[in-house]
């Protein structure tokens, strides 16, 4: 673990310059995202936070690579992106646990595309059950896990192939308040082991504020940046956190900044 | 585990519905139920032969369950293994020429565009053929008897392993977020067939193989007009030459019932391969 945390601690810059995605549809020119410049630091925890509709999930998807930008390009430690790949993990927004796969099946998968020996699989994937609490149902299918269990596998099944970042869309979003509090805990508690960088897109503000190093409040029509705001709060951050009057106050502060895009999405239907 | 009314509180809103549900002695058990199904179609049948039943439909002539209950006795006290032998043979290497086919086929059409444009439209137009058609062509084809009657029985396996096992591939890779899953993993297009669209589409498959093993037997009476001597297709064809109509039912029941079984086996068999896989009904316990 301390040898993945020195080797993360270099990579992970991602650069997006002037980026543009418009689909067509009927002849119609539709743009989701335009000229988005911006770039995320090494180990850093970068929120991408905004009403729905306003292309931060499409803005994931091209640092991943599942879909190609019609304008302008991203970078990972200087290397544009061009397709998806291990060095950027990604967790979805839905339960996405291979169901024909064991939990550790699931989690072992990247290693074994990669050629990993058995024993060191092994070795690794153990390492990260035991973390997050899954060693014990490392035998169960999807079926058999809760909402929660399945998120932190997923988690930990992009982790495992220490990638350059972590990209995570709504990751939390389907799951109950309770959960939701538990997981963004583990999560941060894992980030500050392997500062890896990570790409965290969500439309809950308290979410955005509590994990992340840094916000990027997003327009729409067409989908921009709006703002970008640093988060100064203590680490390691703890529930408790949010019940003090810093994070109240940053939580109004979003809360202005992002009324007014709600408000104009909400009129676009 | 069978809810009965007295496992929930009187007070239960669940209460009421449950009592009307739960019937502990008969239809609670499911092995009993399907035996009641059972007994009630032999009855109907019986019944309807007893009194007569002409009303468009005929039942006159149609043998009664104890008709086809004595030919049936008959048939086994002869030399019935030979008969169900050569058709047994003949079915299972039909199946497994056809599943095998449909599989390898099916996967290349899913798989590889150019694979689907240079077998789907020759397939497609061979597909809604019947077997009986075939049977000029396969006296013409083959070099015997036996070989056409395994190609009879295996066209009517080999389209729907094809059309499923075809389906399975394309869900599973209209499947966005799995499909990302394996790229994100670093997955090559041989990891995503291996990991994801192999596995992805055996329940798929596994009806096709299913329902291919019922249309085989489907076809064996088709099959079996080709046969000289042997074959329960064969007697069930013969007894209906010869005007013996005890024996047709016989054949019918015959035949339904090796499908029904080996269609059985075949589920069961998949169904072991895909431990992932959970099916709860309505009603179910």
């Amino acid at each position: 673990m301390l040898m993945q945390q020195v080797e993360q601690s270099v990579k992970g810059a991602v650069q997006i310059e002037g980026l543009s995605v418009s689909f067509h549809r009927q002849g119609r020119e539709n743009r989701v995202l335009e000229e988005i410049q911006l770039g995320i630091r090494p180990g850093e925890f970068a929120c991408l936070l905004g009403p729905s509709g306003c292309g931060k999930s499409t803005l994931l998807n091209l640092v991943a690579g599942f879909i190609k930008p019609t304008a302008g390009y991203v970078t990972v430690d200087q290397q544009p992106i061009t397709r998806p790949g291990a060095d950027r993990g990604f967790v979805f927004q839905q339960y996405s646990l291979l169901p024909w796969k064991t939990t550790f099946q699931n989690i072992e998968l990247g290693l074994k595309i990669r050629g990993l020996s058995k024993p060191s699989r092994r070795e690794l994937v153990d390492d990260y059950l035991n973390r997050v609490g899954l060693y014990k149902h490392r035998n169960s299918y999807p079926y058999q896990l809760s909402g929660g269990m399945q998120q932190r596998a997923s988690i930990v099944r992009a982790l495992v192939n220490s990638p350059s970042v972590l990209l995570m869309d709504e990751p939390f979003a389907a799951l109950d308040a309770q959960t939701r509090h538990m997981m963004q805990e583990l999560l941060l508690d894992i980030w500050e082991d392997l500062k890896t960088t990570v790409i965290f897109v969500t439309h809950d503000i308290e979410e955005a504020i509590f994990l992340g190093d840094r916000l990027y409040i997003m327009g729409v029509q067409p989908g921009h940046i709006k703002a970008e705001l640093p988060i100064r709060l203590s680490r390691p951050r703890h529930f408790d956190d949010t019940l003090s009057t810093e994070f109240i106050n940053l939580h109004r502060q979003v809360f202005e900044c992002i009324r007014e895009e709600t408000l104009k999405s909400m009129e676009a239907g | 585990m069978a809810v009965t009314a007295s496992n929930i509180g009187k007070g239960s809103p669940y209460a009421r519905s449950a009592q009307v549900k739960a019937n502990p002695f008969l239809l609670a058990n499911r092995s009993i139920r399907r035996l009641l199904a059972l007994a009630l179609f032999f009855g109907i049948w019986q019944l309807l032969c007893a009194t007569g039943f002409d009303l468009f439909i005929n039942f006159q002539l149609v043998p009664a369950p104890t008709e086809v209950a004595k030919a049936t006795l008959e048939f086994f006290t002869a030399d019935p293994w030979v008969h169900i032998k050569s058709s047994l043979m003949r079915v299972l290497l039909g199946y497994a020429i056809a599943s095998s086919l449909g599989i390898v086929l099916g996967v290349l059409i899913g798989w590889f565009e150019a694979f689907e444009d240079l077998l789907l439209p020759p397939l497609e137009l061979l597909r809604p053929i019947p077997a009986v058609a075939w049977i000029p062509l396969a006296i013409l084809m083959f070099p015997n008897a036996e070989s056409g009657m395994v190609y009879i029985t295996s066209i009517g396996a080999f389209f729907p392993v094809l059309i499923s096992t075809v389906r399975g591939v394309e869900s599973t890779l209209s499947d966005t977020v799995l499909i990302r899953v394996g790229q994100c993993l670093g997955a090559r297009p041989w990891h995503i067939f291996k990991h994801i669209v192999v596995p992805g589409s055996m329940p798929s498959i596994a009806s096709g193989l299913t329902i291919g093993m019922g249309n085989a037997w489907f076809c064996l009476v088709t099959a079996e007009i080709l046969a000289g001597r042997y074959g329960v297709g064969y007697i069930t064809w013969e007894s209906y030459v010869t005007s013996n109509y005890p024996p047709i039912v016989m054949g019918m029941l015959l035949i339904g019932l090796m499908g029904a079984a080996s269609s059985w086996i075949v589920s069961r068999a998949t169904g072991a391969l895909m431990p992932w896989r959970v099916i709860r009904k309505q009603g179910s316990a």
